[in-house]
């Protein structure tokens, strides 16, 4: 388990984490989100001892990462930044890491084994592909079989099959318990691999909460109905405790239907389609309109993007399905 | 990969029937880490070749010249020092590569970002940094000791018509285990100031103004006491009088004094450098 206690981290005058608190448990994939810039990759570090923090703390275990004793057996991490010497072999690379921790260099092989990179081992990582470096990386991260691990960006330039493969790993050891902490500006990535989410902006919690709460709480669940008889299907909205507002009707989905269109929020679908029944409106169209975790995250973030002109469109535009 | 088993699930039997204790442990990393680059076996390489080398090409040329038209000066100083002769050609150049290594060995961590790795596994940054600093001291140790002693047979050789020189005369045999240990002690200092600047470029221009250009500058000002001073106490001016057999007329320290100084030189760089290895972000 990972706790972060208003954690802070100044750089100069430049506030890169600011007062951050959240918890990461086991058992789950816990996305880490943000927009660039955020302070993701800054707070792993600060959990990592890697940074001192300005002030607050952050706990691996109930201890902070200088306290652990042989601390790739708890904690495993990929960084972004690389931290591979381009003139030393995969396997040192990894040999060097295991004689610190006390492993015997058959787990070396073992680990090469697992991310397949035994043909390689002995070559020099500078002429590594992104991919086979990352492979290297998790590697390292899996080394000392910990129960903690933190992927900054893992996914960042891997082919496909390589996003599979991380994507299953990172489920795989949730599975058996681990606490794995995956940081990601990739919402659609995360949308399928984490269970749980932890969203900052400039450095400051925006939101923890499950996948799903998150992408529920972006745009609220509307629905789209087209019906000639607004202003009644409005009234018996508004007493179900719903909102409805006319929505533009700019798509023309229904090809020259001059009906009104209305955005509902607060009822779901199926009961707007028994208050319709009940006082007998026809209704043209009834389409939720689920949000992806794009939506939700451009929303949830807008305020707090570090560049202005990332200012994204108005949320509810989007008619896209789920995010599969 | 089966469903029910963590990838690379660790056989906690096996790890715990090969595990050295603590320091040495990660002695054996730093010993992994130093001999895995080919840095290290080039400017090795190199502190061999140009040191015995230089020293046999400028006995040869010395031996070949002897009694010629303008080498009475060197002669008779060659008379007066020969050990000090044969370690001043090969050292002069040689000690070149070795404040190199000692800066690499740190310095490209940070360049190749290593020093994550390294700081995720050994959190407590101290003792990192002390087993590199041991690794290395006994690489070199060993190393320069070997390259001492070659350089003062290969010397003595070519000279020894003109001038006898063996091991046990008086003040040779110090003189020559000195130079290893000058060395030695040198690559410590660089890796001092190397932990200290973490840029390859800086890190190395800073120990080579030391070691070369200092003394040259320091050599300029008027000869008096205060100045003549602060020339004794100078790293390398201090640290090479341990392979001078022959002590010039007003002298300041003793050859032992003088790697001690070059010896405090260090101790305090690296401590410097520990305590900053731990307070600044890596």
């Amino acid at each position: 388990m990972i706790e972060v206690t208003d954690l802070s981290k100044r750089f100069g005058d430049k506030v890169a984490v600011d007062h951050l608190s959240f918890t990461v448990e086991p058992g789950r994939v816990t996305g880490f989100l943000g927009p660039n810039g955020a302070g993701k990759s800054t707070t792993m570090r600060l959990i990592l001892g890697l940074d001192h923090p300005s002030s607050g703390s952050a706990t691996i275990n109930g201890k902070r990462y200088a306290q652990l004793v042989n601390p790739l057996r708890t904690v495993g991490a990929l960084l972004e930044a690389k931290s591979v010497h381009s003139g030393r072999s995969a396997r040192n690379h990894l040999l060097f890491l295991a004689q610190t921790q006390g492993l015997p260099p058959s787990r070396v092989d073992e680990m090469l084994d697992l991310v397949g990179l035994r043909e390689v081992a002995r070559k020099r990582t500078g002429g590594f592909s992104l991919g086979m470096g990352q492979r290297l990386g998790v590697a390292a991260a899996l080394l000392g079989d910990p129960e903690v691990l933190l992927l900054d960006e893992p996914v960042n330039g891997l082919d496909p099959e390589g996003v599979l493969w991380i994507r299953n790993l990172m489920k795989q050891l949730a599975s058996v318990g681990k606490t794995v902490l995956v940081s990601s500006h990739l919402m659609n990535e995360m949308a399928v691999t984490a269970d749980h989410l932890i969203v900052i902006g400039r450095g400051r919690l925006i939101v923890a909460a499950s996948t799903a709460d998150v992408i529920a709480r972006g745009s609220g669940q509307a629905v789209r109905v087209r019906t000639p008889d607004a202003a009644r299907l409005t009234d018996l909205i508004l007493a179900e405790g719903g909102k409805a507002i006319p929505a533009d009707d700019t798509n023309g989905t229904t090809g020259g239907d001059s009906a009104p269109v209305l955005t509902v929020t607060g009822v779901p679908a199926a009961r707007i389609g028994e208050l319709a029944a009940s006082a007998s409106i026809v209704l043209h169209e009834l389409t939720p309109q689920l949000a992806t975790l794009e939506d939700a995250f451009l929303e949830l973030t807008s305020d707090s993007l570090e560049f202005g002109h990332l200012h994204p469109e108005p949320a509810g535009q989007s008619i896209e399905g789920t995010a599969r | 990969m089966s469903v029910t088993a963590t990838p690379g699930q660790l056989d906690s039997a096996a790890v715990n029937a090969a595990r050295p204790a603590g320091f040495g442990r990660l002695m054996l990393a730093e010993w992994t880490k130093i001999r895995s680059v080919r840095s290290t076996a080039w400017t090795l390489f190199l502190f061999v070749v140009i040191t015995i080398g230089l020293t046999a090409l400028f006995s040869w040329i010395s031996a070949a010249n002897w009694h010629g038209l303008h080498a009475a000066n060197r002669d008779a100083r060659i008379l007066s020092d020969p050990v000090g002769f044969i370690f001043g050609a090969g050292i002069g150049l040689g000690q070149l590569t070795i404040c190199v290594l000692g800066v690499l060995v740190i310095t490209t961590e940070y360049s190749t970002g290593v020093i994550r790795a390294s700081l995720l596994a050994v959190p407590k940054r101290f003792p990192m940094l002390a087993a590199k600093a041991a690794v290395f001291g006994l690489l070199m140790v060993v190393l320069a000791e070997i390259v001492a002693f070659g350089s003062f047979f290969v010397g003595s050789k070519i000279l020894h018509s003109y001038v006898s020189v063996s091991l046990s005369g008086a003040g040779v045999l110090r003189a020559t285990l000195g130079a290893g240990l000058y060395l030695t002690v040198l690559g410590l200092f660089a890796l001092a100031v190397g932990a200290l600047i973490r840029h390859t470029a800086g890190a190395i221009s800073t120990v080579i103004g030391v070691v070369l250009i200092l003394p040259i500058l320091t050599g300029l000002l008027p000869d008096e006491t205060f100045y003549n001073h602060l020339n004794a106490y100078l790293p390398q001016q201090a640290g090479s009088l341990i392979y001078a057999v022959h002590q010039s007329s007003g002298q300041l320290l003793s050859p032992w004094e003088g790697l001690g100084v070059l010896g405090i030189w260090t101790v305090v760089l690296l401590a410097a450098a520990a305590y900053l290895l731990d307070r600044r972000d890596a």
